[in-house]
This record gives structure tokens, sequence and C-alpha cells, in this order.
């Protein structure tokens, strides 16, 4: 500890960050200067953002490679741009650490991560990264193989990174969701343990994100950021119970509530015939079903949509998914071993890598070369439930056209 | 509670083992009701009771954290675990922490502990979610201003309508440091996204010896660069007339900064929505196109997140999300309601962004 330090309890004065610690919301100061008690490293980490408040502008360099021994990914490397001032971020490296399925944790499992982040890394997480893996920021280059063999203890593995299969994700599904299509944490875990090479050793031109949600409620927002989501969707009725809906008839006004913001109107409401659906026009929008979860159940039959090629910005702009399969019998899948899944993503990825440019994401690809022609590279056939309208211009790109007969000899001669 | 030895045993494999078995860390009240759960109810904000088919109830309490969590404070939380929900907790999404309780004696007592530590509970229907956040200044090389700080400063602003269930619907807010938005922001209902807005500075002494000029001149989405030799050195040159300032030549090519502490700033985007429940979903739309940044508060920015959610607040009727509110009122009322200037950056010029003009005579008059 420098005289400084001792004299005035911390190493750096902190009157910009100090204005954070204000206010009825938990305080990311608080949570930095708690590790900082312990941890030098994060007390120059408060020092180097306080530098960043006062100049406006982040002070980490870009580039440098860091990781651990046999993986591609897992690791970023952050080294600061003023290692003289802040020698304590001269290395303060991210590890992405695969989270559990629903980020379910027991106290023990906690406390013994919390050791291996105050051994190894700045005392400081986040739960969680947007991917979904769980981060230790603080780690130095010489710390991370160490620092894995004891994560490696507990079976925690390192999570995606860079142009690979990025860490999927799941909502909390079958858990504690009575809407659950299918179990999301199930297909993700199955996912994430296929995938581990794609994963760790990343091989495609961009990032590739898997987010799996068990309802069109899609809580973990797999549609827009997620480039290959799953969705969980029902194919039967929706469960009526006629009493429970006479019972939220009396609390709540259920045209106004429920039936007007049906989208496709395919409902109505008496006392005499009850709650009628007219199934067959319901797109499982979820609306009626969230409003009134005790009289309203999803059908039985049940499965997954997929919808593809959804991102934000970078590179090109942001889009959202679009349909690929409208239903797909997860369950059916899962007992034969995926293979409609995994023969699916092998002719997608074939077809990237064969495609697409560098740093160019496969929904970018797509928009580039036209979806009719990355649904015949991939054996998909076109379907309206793909499209909300089809097209409105001329420009057909028709891939033959008639001739008379004879014409081409008559050409030729 | 399982031991440590029963949730996770050391892998077989040296590496590729994937992330734990999950079951386990499931609490024997999930374990037993899994995918039997009938129906849930919202019991008061921050409180919801999950009852299975076999009868059996669960109560989750949730409250909000911060993304970047000390050690001390996860085994503060992990003592909470212990002491209330038989030492099991999870996270969501976005960033709250859930206990899952089997005793509703336990609700309380829980709740009155994580005031005491200053977690506010809530984040359910009729509330605002958690932010969700990037990195920005704290760990991120491409970052235009600072995640934590502004996410703070709105949720300060915000924590009313987290603790209390009064919003016309769920409301979520997001913030991103740079336009790759690590985390998708673009489409939550309320959004402030930072931008650059000076073209990159070619560094010609340095971009030979560490950038790949071809992968530099290919990262540009509008052509805005091209190769070109400085003092008969290969080199590029950028054509500020088309650059958007996005960035992507900064992430391929460290000679290509773009971080400036005068340009950088804040926008404000609004009306995304991800879930599919009565409209489609939708990516949000520009409502600010720039706000200096404005440490340590950011009141700029703040305040705008505010007006929209003040003026949303107000106009909605019961269940309307922020996108289903504008769509009634028109963007022209909500330029009139929020005082935000409409301005031609307002008006997508980015390739087919034609398909979001208005072609019809639908106009509120």
């Amino acid at each position: 500890m420098s005289n400084e330090t001792a004299k005035k309890g911390k190493k750096w004065e902190t009157p910009l960050l100090d204005q954070l610690k204000e206010g009825p919301w938990p305080s990311f100061v608080r949570e930095l200067e708690r590790c900082a008690t312990t941890s030098p490293r994060t007390e120059d980490l408060l020092g180097q953002l306080e530098q960043s408040y006062k100049d406006n502008v982040n002070h980490w360099k870009h580039g440098g490679m860091a990781g651990v021994t046999g993986y591609g990914t897992g690791i970023t490397a952050r080294f600061s741009a003023m290692p003289e001032k802040f020698p304590g971020c001269k290395e303060y490296h991210t590890v992405r650490i695969g989270q559990t399925q629903g980020y379910f944790y027991t106290s023990e499992v906690l406390r013994k991560l919390a050791d291996i982040c105050d051994k190894y890394a700045g005392g400081l997480f986040d739960f969680h990264a947007s991917s979904g893996d769980i981060q230790t920021l603080g780690t130095r280059t010489d710390e991370l193989d160490p620092m894995f063999a004891e994560l490696r203890k507990i079976h925690f593995d390192l999570g995606g990174g860079g142009s690979g299969v990025r860490t999927p994700s799941a909502c909390i599904g079958p858990a504690r969701c009575e809407w659950a299509m299918f179990d999301t944490l199930r297909a993700c875990q199955d996912f994430v343990e296929h995938y581990q090479d794609e994963l760790h050793r990343p091989m495609f031109n961009y990032k590739w994100k898997t987010k799996f949600s068990g309802c069109p409620n899609d809580c973990d927002c797999s549609g827009v950021r997620s480039d290959l989501s799953f969705v969980g969707v029902w194919k039967d009725n929706i469960r009526i119970d006629q009493d429970a809906v006479k019972k939220y008839a009396e609390k709540m006004n259920i045209w106004e509530d429920v039936i007007y913001k049906c989208p496709t109107k395919c409902m109505s409401y008496d006392e005499k015939n009850g709650m009628v659906i007219d199934d067959s026009n319901c797109v499982k929008c979820m609306h009626c079903i969230n409003m009134m979860p005790k009289a309203l159940r999803p059908g039985v039959v049940r499965g997954a949509q997929i919808r593809f090629g959804g991102k934000v910005t970078m590179t090109v702009g942001a889009r959202l998914g679009f349909v690929l399969v409208p239903f797909y019998d997860i369950e059916k899948d899962k007992k034969e071993g995926y293979p409609f899944l995994t023969e699916l993503l092998d002719r997608i990825w074939e077809f990237w890598d064969e495609n697409g440019a560098s740093r160019e994401r496969v929904g970018e690809l797509i928009q580039r070369i036209g979806i009719g022609n990355f649904l015949e590279e991939i054996g998909l056939d076109p379907i309206p439930e793909m499209i909300a309208f089809p097209r409105q211009n001329p420009f057909i790109d028709f891939e033959e056209y008639y001739e008379e007969e004879g014409e081409e000899e008559e050409q030729e001669e | 509670m399982p031991s440590l030895a029963e949730t996770v045993k050391e892998p077989e494999q040296l590496t590729d083992f994937g992330p734990p078995e999950y079951w386990p860390f499931l609490p024997p009240i999930v374990q037993r009701n899994y995918g039997k759960w009938k129906y849930h109810e919202i019991l008061k904000p921050g409180v919801m009771v999950h009852v299975s088919e076999s009868g059996e109830k669960v109560y989750t309490v949730r409250c909000g954290g911060t993304r970047e969590t000390s050690t001390t404070t996860t085994r503060l939380l992990a003592d909470l675990a212990d002491k209330y929900a038989g030492g099991y907790l999870r996270f969501t999404s976005r960033n709250s922490i859930e206990f899952l309780l089997d005793n509703e004696e336990n609700i309380e007592p829980l709740i009155k502990d994580l005031t005491d530590e200053g977690f506010p509970v809530g984040g359910m229907a009729g509330s605002v979610g958690n932010m969700i956040h990037t990195q920005g200044w704290l760990h991120c090389h491409t970052s235009a201003g600072d995640a934590n700080g502004v996410t703070k400063a709105v949720m300060d602003e915000l924590h009313k309508y987290y603790v209390s269930d009064e919003l016309p619907a769920k409301l979520r807010v997001a913030f991103a440091c740079c336009i790759n938005m690590c985390g998708s922001v673009g489409a939550s209902d309320v959004a402030l996204i930072a931008l650059h807005r000076r073209p990159p500075k070619v560094q010609y002494d340095k971009i030979r010896s560490v950038c790949e000029i071809p992968g530099t001149v290919a990262a540009c989405p509008v052509d805005a660069i091209s190769p070109k030799p400085y003092n008969g050195k290969p080199s590029v040159a950028v054509n500020e007339e088309r650059c958007v300032y996005c960035g992507n030549c900064y992430s391929v090519c460290p000679a290509m900064p773009i971080a400036d502490p005068l340009n950088d700033g804040l926008s404000l985007w609004v009306g995304g929505k991800i879930s599919n429940a009565r409209v489609k979903p939708r990516l949000a739309s520009l409502a600010v196109p720039w706000m200096p940044n404005e440490p340590p508060r950011w009141p700029t920015a703040v305040k705008a997140v505010m007006t929209v959610v003040e003026a949303w607040r107000k106009g909605a009727k019961r269940g309307e999300r922020v996108i289903e509110w504008i769509d009634r009122i028109g963007w022209p009322n909500f330029f009139k309601v929020t005082g935000f200037e409409f301005t031609k950056y307002h008006i997508d010029d980015y390739r087919l962004g034609e398909t979001t003009m208005n072609y019809s005579n639908y106009v509120r008059l």
C-alpha cells in the first residue's frame, strides 16, 4: 500500500464517480469500491474509470491477445492504454464462464466462484453478460491457466467469443413457467454440449448467437438477440376453463382488455357461450393467456418455432429474425439425437462458409444474396409463413424462360 | 441443499466439458414440479406465486442488482439464499436476482433484509425491468460512453417504477456503449445508444504495421474507405462525406481511432418490442439523434428518457407498451408531446430506409 493510500484510505480520489453512489438504485461504484478494498488492481480500475469520466473517453488499448491453453476463446483481453498511471489495469482481462442453464446457482457454488474471482481476478463479476455467460473481470495473462484449472475443478467451462458459436442461453422454461412449450433448459444444455468445438475454437465468418425462449413472450429476447432463435409454440387449441373465465369477467372487462387486443380477432365472449376461440386463426401471440393465466392455457401439441438471422447493427444494420421453420417438433428430434437440427445447421454453416465475407453475420449474407437463394441452398422449401406479404416489385429473377419449339436450332443456323 | 461435490464433479475431459449440468442447481420444489406448473399470480410488486398441478406453490421474490457485482455482494446474496431459500438463487437475463421460496412466511423477512441491504424489490408486470447494459468505459475499447454510469443515473429516476406496479405495461430500458450493441438493445421500449459523430483519424505512421489494408477497406458498410498510399506507403483514405461513424473500421484496425471526447454522445431510441403479444416484435426508432456525454450523471440523456416514460405513462391506455401507444397517437403526436425536435436525421436514408415512409393518407390532423 502506497503512502498516499495509507494517508487517504484510498489510492484514487474519485469525486465524479462518488456522485454515482447517491440515489436509490444500487450503485456499481459501491461494488467497485467493495472489490477495491482487497484488490489493488480494481482500485486502479476505479482510478482509470474516474480518468475516463474526466476525459470523456475510454482508456483501453485496442487489441492484444490472451487465452487459456487449448482454447481459442473465452477470454476477452483487456490492456490499459495508461498502464504507467494505472499499473493494476495493465492486464485486466475478462474471463467468460458458461452459466448454468436458467442462471440457477447454489450458495455454495457462488462462494466457490467468488473465491476464484478474488484469487485470480479483480473480485468483480458480471451477472450476467449479454450472451449469458458469467464474467469475471481483472485476470492477468499469467493467471489464466491457473484460474481455469480451479474453475475446471467445479466443472465450470469457458464461454464463447469471437467468430464462433457464442454461449447460448435459455429462459427459465419448465423450471418455473407454465408456458414453456419445450424444455428450454435441456435444449440449451444439449446444444452447448454438442457444439463445444464450434464454441471454443471460432471458425466462422463472424459471431453466431443462439437463444431459447419457451413461448412467444420471448423472455430470453431470442427473436432479436440471436441469429438462431427458438421460441416455443403449440399447434392445437387453447385450453379454456370457462368457470375461471367467469371469475375474470367479474373483475376485468374481457372485451376491452383481452378480446379487442387479439391481433386476429379470433375470440368472443358472452355469458351464454362463455369464451369462444377460433383456434384455426390464432397466431399464438400469448396476449389472452397472459391476461387470464388461470382461465386460458396453451394447447398440448407443442414444439418450437425457429426464427433466423436476427442481429443488431454491426456491420450493415439491425434486423429481426424471420420465420424459418414454423413448427419444429423439438422433443421428437431430441429423442433421435437432433438429426433435423444438426443437419440443418451443417447445411447453413457450409453455405455461410462458402459464401460469406469476413465479419458478415449470416443474416447479412442472406440479405445480400436473397432469401430465396438461401432457402434453395439449405434445402428448405419457401412457404408463406416466412413472409409478411409477397414481393411488391416486379423485378423477378426468373431462372429460365420459354422458347418456341426449334428456336434454338434456327438461331444456330 | 446438495453439497458442492454432488452438484459439480471434476470433469473427465481436460477441455470442452461444457457448463455444469443445471439439474442439481434447481431448488427441490422446482425439481419436483418441473414442467408441471399450472398458473401464476403476481401478489405484489416483486413477488409472485407459481402453482403446480400437484398443488405445491413456489414464491418468487425479485430484486434489482448491478450487473457489476463484487464478490462481497455475491457472498451476501449467498447468505440470504441460505437463510430464506434453502441455499438456492437465480439471476434473470436482465440482471435482477430471484429467490424461490417454498415457505410463504419467508417472503416478508427476505424483503426486509433485501431492502436493508439496498436492493429494490420489484420489476414484474406494470413495472420497469432492470436495465440491461454493456461494459462502457469501465472495460471496453470501442465504447463511446459509459454504460454503468448512465444506467445508474437512469435507474435512480426509474427506481420508483421498479418497486411499484403503476406503469401501463411492462417497460424495458437498455443501454449500449456503441452501435455494436453487445446485448442488442435495439428492440427495447426505450434505449440509449452511444454514438460517434466524427470520422476516424487515420494514423498513417501505424496503419501499415498493425492493419490489413483490404480488410479495413472492406469493413466499411458505406464504402467510405479506399486504399490510398501515404508518403509512398500503403494506407487508406476516408471519405468524410460518406462516413456514418459506425466504428467498424476501428474494430478491425487499431490505427483508425474514432473515439472523440467532444463528439461521442448518446442517442435515444423508442418503441422496440420483443414479445409477440398483441403486436409483432419491432426494432426501436430514433427519438433523439445525439446528446452530449455528460459524466457523471448524464442529465440531458436521463431527462430525455424520463420525458418518454412520463409521456407514455400519462398517455397510454392500460396494457399498451410504448410502441402501441405511439402507433395509436401517431409519430407527429409523439414528437409533440415529448417536445423532441423532428429533424432530417429521423428520416431513414440508409439503403432500404425508404420503407419507413408513410405511403398512405393516414394523418391525424
